[in-house]
Order: C-alpha cells, then structure tokens, then sequence
C-alpha cells in the first residue's frame, strides 16, 4: 500500500489468466435461488463493476466469493486456485478484502481499532505505516483515531470502512455500495479513492447501483439482472448502452 | 455496624466464586447467544478435578499447602477447560446455525449427563466428599470484622483474573477479535478472523475461570457433591443478567452484588438463611421486570 511497489499495468490485457475468475456460480438461502448461474472475470490492475438493482444478486455474489456463503454449485478461482470451498478467514489470507455493504465498523470499537482489526491476519511490522497511510488518505478519521467509530458520519464510516478492507493489504479489492446513502461530495471522494486505490495496483471489484459513476470508471461492467448477468462490456460502451441508459440512469 | 461488615465481607467472599462462573456465562453468550446450561457443571467438574489430583498426591505432599493448592488449581483448571472445550466442540457446534431453542435444549441435556455422569462413576460421589482446606492461617480482624486468610485469597485471586481477563479482552489482537466477532461476526471473519478459533478461545477462557471457582468453593466448604453447579450456576447466571449479559464489567459487578444481597438477606430477613438460594431469582425476576439488559447491557438494538 504505501510502499513503492511496481504497480502492475493499469489496465491488463485479455491475454494473461484472468486474477479472478467466476464460473457459473449458484447461490441459494434455503429454497430461494437468488444467483442462478453467473460467470465472469476479473482482470488484475483492472476496475470491474456489477451493477443491478435491488435484489438481483450482487451482494450475494460478493459474499460468496468472501467464503461468507457457499455455491451450491459453480466455481470461484482466484490466482488459479479454487477457492469457492475456502472458510473466510483464509479468503482473506489469500489476499480478497472486502468492504461489506452497509459499512458494517465495528461501532463500539475506536477508529484505530478497526483498523487494527482490519490488519488482523498481518504478522509484519509495517501496520503502523499502513495505518499512517490511511489517515493520511482520510485525514478525519486520523482527527478521530481515538473516537468510537459509531460517532462518524455515514460517509467518513465509509472511509473507516475501505481503509479498514485496506489493511490487510489485499490483492483484490471487494467493495459493496460504497456509495450508498453518501452525498454528492462524499461520492466523489469514495470514487476518487477508488481511482487511486486502482493507480497504487489493487484490482477492485466494485458493487453499484450507482450505474454512472461506476461504469465511467470501470475497465468492465456487467449488469446483473434476478440473480443472471444480462449484459457485459468496457465501462464505457456499457454506459452508452441504450438499454442500461433506461434501467439504470434514470431515462426513457 | 460489626455486623453489617462481616455480611459485606461474607458476601464478597461468595461473589468472587458467582462472578468468576457468570464470566462464563456473560463470553459465552457475547460471541454465539447461547445460554449455556451446562457451565454449572464445568465449575463443579473443576471442584472434582482438584479434589482428584490431591487424592493422587503422596502423602507427604497432601499437607504441604504451597505444593498442593497450586496443583490442585492447575488439575481444576484443566479439568474445566478441557470439559468446556469439548463441550462446544461436540454438543454446540454442530448446531450451529439451528433454530436458538436447539442447542439450549441440549445445554439442559449435556448438563443432567455430567451431573449424572460423575454421580455414577466417580468413586464416592453418590453423596459429598470431603475436600481439603489447602489453607492454614486463621483470620485477622479488621475493624471489628473476623476475616479469614482464606476469604482474602479467594476474593484477592477472583480480583487478580478478573482484572487479568480485562486486560486481555481490552488489549491483546485475539482479545480484540473477541470483541469484533462479539458485534459482527460475519464482518469478523472479513477481517481473517477464525471465529471458530474464537468461539473454542471464548469456552476456554470460561472454563479456565469456572475451575479456579469450583476449587475455591471446596476449599471453603470443605465439601462438594455433584450438585453444586446447578445451584452456583443458576446464581451466576443471574449474576450475568444483572450485570447485562455479554458485559464483562457486568458479569464481575453482578457476581459481587449477588453475593451480597444472598449475606445480607441471610443476615436480616426473617428466617433469612431459610430462604438464601431465593434471594438471587428474586433479583433476577427484578432485573427481568424493570431492567431486561441488566446494569451495563446496552439494548439489544444498540448491539446489532
Ligand atoms: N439472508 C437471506 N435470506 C433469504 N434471502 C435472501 C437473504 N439475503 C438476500 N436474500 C435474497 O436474495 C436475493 C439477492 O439479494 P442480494 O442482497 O444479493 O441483492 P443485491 O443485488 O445486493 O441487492 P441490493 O442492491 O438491494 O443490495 C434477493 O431476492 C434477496 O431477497
Ligand atoms: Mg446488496
């Protein structure tokens, strides 16, 4: 994170193996199917977003892929390993962070110690830098490092929360609506960060509903639909996407 | 006035053992929400363990209090940790996940099979055994109040890992991983925390505790029998509920108020020593009325 690793090139092409890769995954809560099947791929050093209303799946994609949840069938690869019969804490150790939706800090615990906890599976003694580094990212929540993070406001919980998923030094990035219920201000600087977090060499899969300000960003979009992926391409050509333009950006 | 400080001292000497047993009960439920029955019987598992190994001791070694008592806390303590250990591992997990009424229903069971358990197969514990003091010295008197050496040791240990527990819970990485998988257990293992280390942890840590009372408890009667749990553990759950369940400040506070609530009502109500067991369900009763998250509990909405 704060080191002056080489980043790896931002947008990676199609050629190399795939950093993560989805195959044809279901996930059910009890009789409820709720994602029927759904591949996809996620490139290293690339921002992919899944977008999709409410309910169509993407959390629970996400949870899946953090071990949080089991497939009833399909397959999760990361790094060219199956990962998908994995429990959480190693989904972490192998390098997938992830900042759940809802913020979900630890409430009645300091700033600090979230981020701590977020460095939990770490052993080497660069922490305190990284913990540094975040601070500097976020300079309120650095203000309040002693503070109980319940007393932040919904948008610096945000910023608690991505840097807390930074902590453990991930590989790829998880996020989910990150952006949920933040104003516009608190929006662009979530989305910013995104963007550095993406210059520094962290993959990131990004979970919106905000469908413009995440496909104007994303290497590759797909949209997802009842639990399928309905449509898929660059970003760019998605948001220009007559039908995602009336689904997801408000037109008609 | 005398008087009224022998009974405060009575009753801290009894709250350090219910505090050192709703312990248990208060981690337990802060990480998996199960009232676990069953911890009456790993304290008084702990009480048979000691008396065990000072029955294997020489001779020789029985009356030399410096080399038993610390075995005899070493064999207590481990005898209740392993129980709590295993008790998780195969009556608890495996159900994890079910509907709350299941592994409750089954700490009421594990509970009845270790009391009847030990009443059958260990070797005298049909009725009480005799347990050894593991303590001379006779007493002091501090303003008026005839004070055991052996009531300072309880209360002065209880103190010692109460504070030590604290500590590790406020303090240490795994402490700290208690405390996250205590609010959010699924973003816990976000975090790489193994929550089922957590949980195996959390049972240890009570069983640890639970030994050192079921000891301190012989040494001060004199006696156990396989039923001292039940009655010890129902009292020290209320200590935990008074406290506010899942609060560890609570659990220690509670234990004590307990305790001394049972030596004053013992004390000045009529026939108050007939009725010492009822003091506790009266309090809880209270508790449950006026105050259902106890002392120190935070409402179940602040929680989630
Ligand atoms: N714990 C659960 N038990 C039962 N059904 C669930 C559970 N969680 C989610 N679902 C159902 O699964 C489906 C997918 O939910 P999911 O949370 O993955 O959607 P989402 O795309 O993240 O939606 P949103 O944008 O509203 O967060 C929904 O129909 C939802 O009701
Ligand atoms: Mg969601």
């Amino acid at each position: 994170m704060s080191d002056p690793v080489a980043a790896p090139p931002p947008a990676a092409g199609a050629d190399e193996q795939p950093m993560l890769q989805v195959r044809d995954l279901r996930v059910s809560y009890g009789a409820i199917e709720a994602v029927k099947g759904i591949t996809f791929d996620v490139h290293r050093g690339q921002v992919v977003t899944l977008i999709g209303g409410n309910g169509a799946g993407k959390t629970t994609t996400l949870r899946t892929i953090s071990g949080l949840l089991r497939a009833a069938s399909g397959q999760v690869i990361f790094e060219g390993e199956r990962i998908d019969r994995r429990p959480g804490h190693l989904i972490l150790r192998k390098g997938i962070a992830q900042s759940p939706e809802g913020r979900r800090i630890f409430a009645q615990m300091t700033i600090r110690e979230n981020l701590e906890l977020g460095a939990f599976s770490r052993k080497d003694d660069g922490v305190e830098a990284d913990i540094d580094h975040v601070y500097e990212l976020f300079p309120v929540l650095g203000e309040r490092r002693t503070q109980k993070a319940g007393t932040l406001s919904g948008g610096e919980q945000q910023m608690l929360a991505m840097g807390r998923a930074m902590m453990s030094r991930p590989r790829l990035l998880l996020l989910d609506e990150p952006s949920m219920g933040l104003s516009p201000i608190m929006m662009r600087k979530i989305f910013s960060t995104v963007r550095e977090l993406r210059s520094t060499g962290t993959t990131i899969l990004l979970v919106e509903q905000n469908a413009q300000a995440a496909l104007s960003l994303a290497d590759q979009g797909y949209v997802i639909e009842t639990g399928k992926i309905v449509l898929s391409g660059p970003g760019r050509q998605l948001l220009d996407d007559e039908g995602v333009r009336k689904a997801y950006l408000g037109e008609d | 006035m005398s008087q009224l400080l022998q009974q405060l001292v009575n009753g801290l000497v009894l709250g350090a053992t219910y505090g050192l047993i709703a312990l248990g009960y208060t981690m337990v439920y802060g990480i998996i929400q199960l009232i676990n029955f069953a911890h009456g019987e790993i304290y008084m598992l702990g009480a048979f363990g000691g008396l065990t190994m000072w029955k294997a001791l020489p001779t020789g070694l029985q009356t030399k209090n410096y080399i038993a008592l610390p075995l005899v806390l070493l064999a207590g303590i481990v005898t209740s940790t392993v129980v709590a250990v295993l008790m998780e591992r195969w009556a608890y997990r495996p159900l994890r996940g079910a509907p709350r009424l299941a592994p409750l229903i089954t700490a009421i069971g594990v509970s009845v099979f270790l009391q009847e358990a030990v009443r059958v197969f260990y070797p005298g514990a049909k009725g009480p055994l005799a347990f050894p003091a593991l303590f001379t010295g006779k007493s002091i008197t501090i303003g008026g109040v005839e004070v055991k050496y052996l009531s300072i040791f309880v209360v002065a240990l209880a103190v010692a890992l109460m504070i030590a527990l604290q500590a590790f819970v406020r303090t240490s990485s795994t402490g700290r991983a208690m405390r996250a998988t205590a609010q959010d257990p699924d973003t816990a293992a976000l975090m790489g925390i193994d929550i089922n280390r957590i949980i195996v942890i959390t049972f240890a840590l009570g069983g640890v505790l639970a030994g050192v009372a079921g000891v301190l408890t012989g040494m001060q009667y004199g006696a156990i029998d396989v039923h001292i749990g039940y009655i010890a553990g129902l009292k020290a759950f209320t200590a935990a509920v008074l406290g506010g369940i899942g609060n560890i400040t609570g659990a220690m506070l509670g234990g004590f108020l307990i305790g001394i609530i049972e030596a004053l009502g013992t004390q000045y109500l009529p026939q108050g020593s007939a009725y010492k067991d009822a003091y506790a369900f009266v309090v809880l009763i209270l508790v449950l009325v006026f105050r259902p998250t106890g002392l120190l509990g935070e409402s179940v909405a602040a929680r989630a």
